[in-house]
């Protein structure tokens, strides 16, 4: 029977299922930070249990730690109580790789993951870490898990869970100039909803989706869980094996062959059949702008702020009532005529060597507005920042007023320094606006590298495609 | 891990869609590797006024009069009512930790995100997911009626309302089968420890490059 790629990795790493369809599901590899894995280790002790195979787990310091270079220490002591723990649980216990911060390979745990070709096609992969969804980009079964699942995969190397359903977003046409994967996913998920992927695997498919490259692969499948869903994925295909060519944990010599071979099967079957399929339209697509506290808050930057009666739904009409409160936004006003206080490029999902480059090009010889208080990029890893670097593209923000740090998961969340103060308004390339996210009180919009290049330069959200 | 078996308990109704992980407990906190002690701090800036950090005196924090768990009628409320998409957002245990912290045991609503619904069982707490009809049944009923209480029990998977009116729920075989005894699962996955090293040493053979 012709099967989905969701299948056939699901149906590749059964070890046993229960009568009511709970499912023992072997793990190849286990991303482990420095926030959600204390407790598991402690666990595990607790327990007396070992970890089943340390040759799975690679792990990196990237949620809490500082961005500005300014100390070699954490300064924040528990941040640097939660970094100093991951270093000791990995010394006690081991891992296939750990890059510790102020390493030159540290940075965020989904950037790193694939830029050491530790994330190879085929595998299952969990991190205890919702944008674990990015690796499904290199057609793996990649989720986020809890703190009980990390201590559940440490000791057993399995995962329970029952199958999921599976949806195809089937993405067809050509992207328009100054359109990004981080549209595409911004539009997916404006049109089924942050919660239409709730219980479904989604595959990302369809010639647009084929030509992006794997960073725009890895910035769409970040966000499935914005959807709902806890797995993304693509088929491998050429651009996929040519991006993992010799990458440090990629097969090599006669082993390469093999997996690669076997690497060509995923992808799903001619006339396989999803639960759902989603038809979108590239060339419908164009630069998105949030303008609320929901991914799915979601416009173009032609567009305006909606209003609550826009909305049917009493449950949702008074849910747009409440965003447009906290992110102080009125009604009908144009989305290019926001003025903005800060800007992040950054995250897992925008902080790839592609992604600043798209934002450097954006800014070469400009400068930011007046009205932006900091505009801020932090390059995904210290490999990512230091390829920048050899291409002088911190030359090129700093020129503009940027300030250029160093790597870690920052304003994307909020854990470190680097937030925003109450009312201050952000375009940010990360993926949750959600109240709070970017610091108490913040209200944040989410854009792509380009648009958020385009709103420092303005100093309000812009048209990219009037800049470039 | 607690088991849940019948509960009899007071109902607070928490009436907004889509409540992320990061307002049911932000960020500030994941600081702890403690898994306790996140009760004080559950939905942090909706119940206070102040922008609290870790390590304060919570009970000296000024309250935000109008949220709902602040009211009086709602203290030692263990049943949540929630609206569709609770808990979307990070994978943060944090999340289930606090409101099971705080004195939660049953979490009702339409629908939940996966990673948090997930997350609850391993905690003794249990999401059910009901009718929109039913719940929007529950909302009015406990809006009108001060000490509006439910009970539920797991083994029948039902819920019972005051006016003896039954809610059938669903729920997962294994899942309740672990709850219903405090079970640790990971105890129950190394039962089937040869499966695992078998399933392992074949996939050694077939894909070498993943065991590098």
């Amino acid at each position: 029977m012709a099967q989905t790629l969701y299948d056939k990795l699901w149906s590749g790493h059964v070890v046993h299922t229960e009568d009511d369809g709970t499912t023992l599901l072997y793990i190849d590899r286990h991303l482990v930070h420095e926030v959600t894995s204390p407790q598991a280790y402690e666990g595990l002790r607790l327990a007396g249990r070992k970890p089943w195979r340390t040759g799975s787990i690679v792990a990196t310091a990237d949620h809490n730690v500082p961005t500005d270079g300014s100390d070699l220490a954490v300064a924040d002591p528990t941040s640097r109580a939660q970094v100093e723990t991951l270093d000791d649980n990995i010394r006690t216990y081991g891992a296939l790789a750990y890059f510790p911060y102020r390493d030159k390979r540290q940075g965020i745990v989904h950037v790193i993951g694939p830029e050491n070709g530790v994330t190879l096609p085929g595998m299952t992969v969990v991190c205890g870490d919702s944008h674990t969804s990015t690796h499904g980009a290199f057609a793996c079964l990649a989720q986020g898990i809890g703190t009980s699942e990390v201590e559940h995969v440490l000791a057993t190397q399995c995962l329970l869970q029952k199958k999921s359903k599976s949806m195809l977003v089937r993405v067809e046409g050509e992207l328009g100039r100054g359109v990004s994967a981080k549209d595409i996913a911004l539009y997916v998920i404006g049109q089924i909803g942050t919660a239409g992927g709730t219980g479904f695997a989604i595959e990302f498919g369809g010639s647009a989706i084929r030509a992006l490259s794997m960073e725009g692969r890895m910035t769409l499948c970040n966000m499935a869980i914005e959807a709902g869903a806890r797995a993304g994925m693509v088929a491998v295909d050429q651009t996929t094996i040519d991006y993992l060519r010799g990458r440090p944990f990629a097969p090599r010599d006669e082993q390469w062959d093999r997996a690669v071979e076997y690497w060509r099967t995923l992808k799903s079957d001619d006339g396989a059949q999803h639960d759902r399929v989603v038809d979108i339209d590239a060339r419908r697509i164009t630069p998105q702008v949030t303008w609320g506290t929901s991914p799915e808050m979601v416009t173009d930057i032609r567009g305006q702020v909606p209003a609550p009666e826009d909305f049917a739904d009493p449950v949702q009409r008074e849910g747009v009532a409440r965003a447009l409160q906290y992110m102080g936004l009125t009604p009908r006003t144009p989305i290019d005529q926001i003025r903005i206080d800060k800007v992040f490029i950054g995250s897992c999902t925008n902080s790839r060597i592609e992604d600043l480059r798209a934002a450097a090009k954006v800014v070469q010889g400009r400068h930011i507005a007046d009205n932006v208080k900091l505009a801020m990029v932090v390059p995904g890893s210290g490999l990512v920042r230091a390829q920048a670097e050899a291409e002088g593209l911190d030359k090129v923000f700093k020129a503009a007023g940027f300030e250029w740090r160093e790597p870690g998961c920052s304003m994307c969340l909020g854990m470190n320094a680097d937030r925003l103060d109450p009312g201050e308004r952000c375009a940010s390339t990360s993926n949750r606006n959600f109240e709070g996210r970017q610091g108490a009180g913040g209200r944040t919009h989410l854009v792509s590298p380009q648009m958020a290049a385009a709103a420092a330069i303005a100093g309000r959200f812009a048209d990219v495609r009037d800049v470039v | 891990m607690n088991p849940f078996t019948t509960l009899d308990g007071l109902v607070a109704p928490l009436d907004r869609a889509n409540v992320d992980t990061d307002a049911i407990i932000p960020k500030q906190y994941l600081k702890s590797i403690k898994r306790s002690g996140f009760g004080p701090t559950l939905f942090d800036e909706w119940r206070y006024l102040d922008v609290g950090q870790p390590g304060q005196d919570h009970s000296k924090r000024p309250l935000n009069p109008d949220f709902v768990l602040n009211q009086p009628r709602f203290q030692g409320a263990s049943i949540l009512l929630v609206r569709e998409n609770f808990g979307c957002g990070s994978s943060r245990e944090h999340a289930p930790w606090a409101i099971e912290d705080f004195g939660f045991r049953a979490i009702l609503g339409t629908t939940f995100a996966d990673i948090f619904f997930n997350n609850c069982f391993k905690n003794g707490l249990l999401p059910i997911r009901l009718p929109q009809t039913e719940l929007e049944q529950l909302f009015l009923q406990c809006a009108g009626t001060p000490g509006y209480r439910l009970r539920i029990d797991l083994e029948s998977q039902t819920v019972i309302r005051p006016d003896g009116h039954v809610i059938r729920f669903d729920v997962e075989a294994f899942r309740k089968y672990c709850l219903l005894n405090g079970f640790d699962d990971i105890g129950l996955t190394l039962r089937q420890a040869d499966k695992i090293r078998e399933f392992e040493a074949r996939r050694r053979i077939e894909q070498p490059w993943l065991f590098a």
